[in-house]
């Protein structure tokens, strides 16, 4: 009895395709809105590329505000849009830490330590992303909810809206998946 | 282990995770396949990052040397 080496071979290779978390590839959503773990997520997101992963990050909720760019204004908001757009920091750069925030001065502590230490800041970490072709996605609900535009995000050279089901695609493609 | 050459020196010194894991991976395609990098650093965790980043993307570290301040990292290029 001879058995079909290739043929099993390809027989395998389809099933294991089929298989969910089988691409080199990490999805991250970052739901936060807090500058400590948006530096989480940007060092993993930014360690995963140079590791040679594909890396998809999907901002939702408090995370899209981070995503505004405070150069770019949008008019015509309702009463609402303008209330979020207002409380919500504008922009990565106005984030605070989720703890020892000390009403900005823990935040500016931090920033100062990061600068003095060579630790790479947002900027720099969105800087490196794009250089290592992270993928970002805005989630939609989201941005409908808090009012936010297509128009006042950051220039980025690979973003996008999306729902959760582009999410949820990549994420069973994904051999890592975190939520942030 | 010295057998062989070191075809760039590359200086990472006061960087931080993650960056010299991201500047090594955007830095290996600039030898050879079998040339060696070494790369200077201060960062403590490039002890274990580059031995797992090697590890992950199929090249090689062939030494590592720690000096008082410095580590310096020597990084094959495999593929």
């Amino acid at each position: 009895m001879s058995v079909d080496v290739d043929k099993a071979i390809a027989d395998l290779k389809s099933r294991m395709d089929g298989l969910p978390g089988a691409e080199n590839k990490l999805t991250m959503v970052v739901l936060s809105g807090d500058l400590d773990k948006h530096l989480a997520a940007m060092i993993i997101a930014t360690g995963a590329a140079a590791m040679g992963m594909k890396v998809v990050l999907f901002f939702t909720f408090w995370g899209t505000a981070a995503l505004r760019d405070p150069r770019k204004k949008v008019k015509g908001k309702n009463f609402m849009s303008k209330m979020f757009a207002m409380m919500l920091p504008k922009g990565r750069n106005k984030l605070t830490l989720s703890k020892m925030n000390m009403a900005g001065m823990g935040t500016a502590m931090l920033k100062g330590l990061m600068q003095k230490k060579n630790v790479a800041s947002l900027d720099q970490l969105f800087d490196v992303a794009a250089q290592l072709a992270v993928k970002i996605y805005i989630c939609e609900m989201s941005m409908d909810l808090m009012g936010f535009r297509k128009e006042e995000m950051i220039d980025y050279p690979d973003i996008e809206v999306c729902g959760v089901a582009t999410m949820l695609s990549h994420a069973k493609e994904s051999s890592i998946q975190f939520f942030i | 282990m010295a057998d062989y050459t070191i075809a760039k020196t590359l200086d990472y010194k006061g960087l931080a995770c993650p960056m010299p894991v991201v500047k090594i991976s955007q830095q290996i395609g600039s030898v050879a396949v079998g040339e060696v990098i070494e790369v200077q650093t201060t960062d403590p965790g490039s002890l274990s990052d580059f031995p797992a980043w090697a590890k992950t993307m199929g090249h090689a570290i062939v030494e590592t040397k720690q000096e008082p301040g410095l580590i310096r990292i020597f990084v094959k290029r495999q593929k």
